[in-house]
């Protein structure tokens, strides 16, 4: 007797279980099951946005058959508003449900449900109440075909076109793991990658948008020195910006804050740990007795954990953990924000160096008005704020996908990543900057200085050899 | 063959016979209470595997053992869910004894409970019985009044509570494990089994899930006994060592084209031609049969040829019909178009699939599509070979979906397909002279302009 056919992922395997899946009954079996699931679908590839990563494309060419022999019209375009951010194509869907499952197991606002039954059965929403929650882009990874529309990214690009570059989500401190979906220098999507230690399979949707300010028009570009700043305190916003060329950069802004005396520098914790630690040796080698703080750590409301066990964090920036296992090198008792502000506000400082690439307002006024008695304030960020409006220095920063290097997110745990896409022209990486200015010849290159501080410090020993692309536990040899 | 006397049907007829008066005088109850006293559970489930009874819901499966299948010593709580939800076409029986003697089912529930050792027992009725639901519903209140229900029942110790749940209206509610969704709050999705209801079940409980007149065997059982039960009905055939033969009485529900339709108490094993005949009065208006489903429009078609096939488990499927069913015996005169039957079978199971296993969701949809086509006059020859590609290919005996709705959809086409050819062959072709031959696929995408 021909055993039936069984689902092998489903079935308990017994001592002796034998699963066959290549035989002819199974392949035929497949075969049908692709065209069933094409009686009801418009096979609109040419104009559907999941063409060229769509499961059903791919399991068709696999197991399909070339004629269609079903005589069902099935080419109706309708579109369905679900939510803010995603739009459903409800003739392209094939029921899986994995959306449905998701809205109930992970994200647990269970927006979506089934409606109607047999072939006439379609996702849809409760009236009322539309998809509209934090992790509702994760669905449209999750649709195996071009049912679920990502609104930001609906046909703004081919997906063949686009190159794919492992990289870290700077949102928050969780640091989620993602893939940076880009075509020539211009970042199109993030999509979350796996990652059993951080994300799992997700992101949340603030990650997932949150990546348009690194094409924003206003970003600064170009590094810029207010004349005649360099005597007493006659910097103001009036004054204009002459621009500089980067390679005259390097040694006029060390001339600059050698000759104004007391530093004081703010590491942001947006920095990577390789260009944190390089900033600070800059900053040392200019004044020995430079004040080493971390910098502004936004934060907002509290921590947000879905039933699924996904967490987006309150600390709006990916590296606090890691810029303040820099700072402790070299001053362990770890200054913070507004001891650098107190600082220079009780004149302790006569230049200031403050790193931002904060993708959103930051600072206020009042704060700001504290750098304005300042010999040389050097401000380093991707916007205009009240603070570079003070700036003698202002020096454009580089945006998440455009840096190189390594974050360690809330867990200690460290991951890697390269450079994604190129920054406008006219802006040099932090990373670049430091290099230069300590006197290092060649390219920037993040593993190099990545080496030399496991080399020296204990917190970061782990960071010595090479790092799996999930990353690895900073406290693993404290574990051992 | 001398005349059955009803026994499941004896309160058919009596006047009040749905109370528990009536049902006390008719010797109720008393079994219940000498069993409560005397034996233990498990006594219980012996004396039902031991009388041979096998679910009476469609697939036959033994009543005993389905409920030794659950772990024993569980913590509880373990489920008995009685499925209710009679949505076959064609069947009525489980409604007779809900409207008509409702005590007796309320009766078979308890044993049933005591002996799966549950303390909670579902009945999952179907939203279009509001006669059974209000007939049921007072007779669980006049059990609890009596003290046949609720704590300590008779001082025995045990202790049952039954809830009666009112479905929606979905055929494939009545499926095992989608009534359990169902009744869970869910969409009434079957599940993949293993694990089955007995090890995992409602609420991730061991459960069983027994059918009304499944119930209403039991109180006979306990009433009149084992010996009584096996004397009634078709032993196992010593061949077939997989053969538990057909034992009891057997509520046949008999309509369509007969003169005389209702649902007949029988012993198992009567042919259908004698239940056409000598409780029906034969075909309506002097006509032949031309087919007869033998139980429930899920089981297939018998010919006229075959109509002295016995209506016991194991007899329909010797003629290619799917099983006994729900015995459910629709016969069709011999003016009906086989195609108009067919058309209306797939209809039906095309309006009621889950739409969770995708052969079954499409399949169902197909073919009802492509029957639309051929009684328009646009079928082809390669339409039939299709339909009993579609057929052949969907359900769980192939091992194509999760619930046994595919089975039901696909053996009235393969039945139909191959029992009938010549009739679709000849309708074919006196409908679509010009197109009958053509074996080149359907068109299937109109040309989409700019959008």
């Amino acid at each position: 007797m021909m055993p039936k056919l069984v689902p092998g992922c489903q079935t308990p395997a017994k001592d002796g279980t034998v699963i066959v899946t290549e035989s002819q009954l199974v392949k035929d079996s497949r075969a049908r099951v692709e065209e069933a699931l094409l009686i009801d679908h418009p096979i609109d590839c040419p104009i559907c946005d999941k063409a060229g990563e769509c499961l059903l494309q791919d399991y068709h060419f696999q197991h399909g058959q070339a004629e269609r022999r079903a005589d069902l019209h099935a080419f109706t375009s309708r579109r369905r508003d679900v939510g803010p951010t995603v739009t459903l194509f409800v003739d392209r869907c094939i029921m899986c449900t994995r959306c449905v499952r998701f809205t109930r197991e992970v994200s647990g606002t269970a927006e979506l449900m089934v409606s109607a039954r047999g072939s006439k059965e379609e996702i849809d929403i409760f009236p009322g109440h539309p998809l509209d929650n934090k992790l509702s882009g994760n669905v449209v990874d999750l649709c195996p075909v071009g049912a679920l529309g990502d609104k930001d990214f609906l046909y703004q690009q081919r997906v063949w076109f686009m190159k794919r570059e492992a990289n870290v989500c700077g949102g928050c401190s969780a640091g989620c793991s993602i893939h940076t979906e880009h075509n020539q220098d211009t970042v199109y999507r993030l999509k979350p990658r796996e990652n059993p230690h951080v994300n799992t399979w997700w992101i949340c949707d603030d990650g997932r948008y949150g990546w348009h300010h690194i094409h924003d028009t206003s970003r600064l570009v170009g590094a810029g020195r207010r004349a005649n700043s360099s005597t007493d305190r006659s910097t103001d916003s009036s004054t204009p910006l002459e621009a500089v060329e980067w390679m005259e950069v390097v040694p006029r802004l060390r001339a600059d804050l050698k000759a104004a005396g007391r530093l004081a520098v703010a590491v942001s914790p947006m920095l990577t740990v390789e260009e944190a630690w390089m900033l600070c040796a800059v900053a040392r080698s200019i004044d020995p007795q430079a004040l080493l703080a971390v910098g502004y750590v936004p934060r907002t409301g509290e921590d947000q954990t879905f039933p699924g066990g996904f967490t987006i964090r309150a600390e709006k920036c990916p590296n606090r953990l890691g810029v303040e296992g820099v700072v402790a090198l070299f001053d362990p008792s770890v200054p913070s924000w507004s001891r650098l502000v107190e600082h220079v506000r009780a004149g302790h400082a006569d230049a200031a160096w403050i790193t931002g690439a904060y993708p959103a307002a930051w600072i206020d006024d009042v704060t700001a008005a504290a750098f304005a008695d300042l010999t040389c304030l050097v401000v380093q960020d991707l916007f205009d704020s009240p603070l570079s409006a003070l700036a003698t220095w202002r020096l454009p920063a580089a945006g998440f996908a455009e840096r190189a290097g390594t974050w360690v997110n809330v867990a200690h745990r460290a991951q890697t990543f390269e450079q994604a896409v190129r920054p406008p022209a006219g802006v040099w990486p932090e990373g670049r900057l430091y290099w230069n200015m300590l006197g290092r010849r060649g390219l920037y290159d993040p593993t190099a200085v990545r080496r030399q501080i496991a080399e020296s410090s204990a917190t970061f020993a782990a960071l010595a050899g090479e790092i799996p692309a999930t990353g690895v536990d900073l406290r693993i040899h404290q574990l051992a | 063959m001398q005349p059955f006397k009803p026994v499941l049907l004896e309160a058919v007829g009596v006047p009040d016979g749905q109370t528990i008066a009536s049902y006390k005088s008719r010797g109720g109850y008393e079994p219940l209470e000498r069993l409560l006293k005397e034996k233990q559970p498990i006594d219980v489930v012996e004396m039902v595997k031991a009388s041979g009874l096998r679910g009476r819901g469609g697939a036959g499966f033994s009543t005993g053992l389905k409920w030794t299948f659950l772990p024993k010593d569980h913590p509880g709580p373990i489920y008995l869910c009685i499925n209710a939800d009679e949505s076959e076409p064609g069947t009525f029986n489980n409604r007779i004894l809900m409207e008509d003697d409702p005590h007796q089912v309320i009766e078979g529930i308890i044993l049933s409970a005591y002996a799966t050792r549950a303390s909670t027992a579902y009945i999952y009725l179907r939203y279009e019985y509001p006669q059974s639901w209000q007939r049921l519903q007072t007779a669980i209140d006049e059990a609890y009044a009596a003290g046949y229900l609720g704590k300590n029942i008779k001082g025995s110790g045990f202790s049952l509570d039954v809830y009666l749940h009112r479905g929606a209206a979905a055929y494939i509610c009545g499926e095992e494990t989608g009534l359990i969704e169902s009744l869970e709050g869910k969409r009434a999705w079957p599940r993949i089994k293993p694990p089955f209801p007995a090890i995992e079940g409602l609420f991730r409980k061991p459960t069983v899930v027994n059918i009304i007149e499944t119930m209403a065997c039991v109180a006979q059982i306990a009433r009149r006994g084992v010996d009584w039960f096996r004397s009634i009905g078709v032993p196992a055939d010593p061949n077939n060592p997989r053969d538990p033969g057909s034992y009891g009485p057997k509520l046949y529900c008999l309509s369509g084209h007969v003169e005389r339709p209702g649902c007949y108490e029988t012993p198992l094993g009567i042919t259908a031609r004698q239940l056409i005949d000598e409780y029906g009065g034969g075909v309506w208006k002097g006509r032949k049969a031309k087919a007869v489903i033998p139980g429930g429009i899920s089981m297939g078609l018998m010919t006229e040829s075959e109509l002295d096939t016995p209506l016991d488990f194991a007899g329909p499927g010797k003629v290619g019909c799917l099983g006994l069913g729900t015995a459910a015996v629709v016969v069709i005169d011999e003016t009906v178009s086989i195609v108009d039957f067919l058309h209306n079978s797939c209809r039906f199971f095309a309006h009621e699939s889950c739409g969770q296993c995708t052969p079954c969701r499409e399949g169902t949809n197909w073919s009802l599509r492509m029957l639309e086509r051929i009684k328009a006059g646009k079928g082809r020859l390669r339409d039939l070979d299709l339909l009993a590609e579609i057929g052949n290919t969907m359900g769980m005996m192939p091992g194509s979906t999760i619930c046994g709705l595919a089975d039901g959809a696909a053996w009235p086409i393969k039945n139909a397909i191959k029992k009938f050819r010549g009739e679709f062959e000849d309708y074919i072709k006196q409908t679509n002279p010009q197109g009958w031959m053509v074996t080149d696929p359907v068109p299937a995408l109109q040309i989409v302009g700019a959008h």
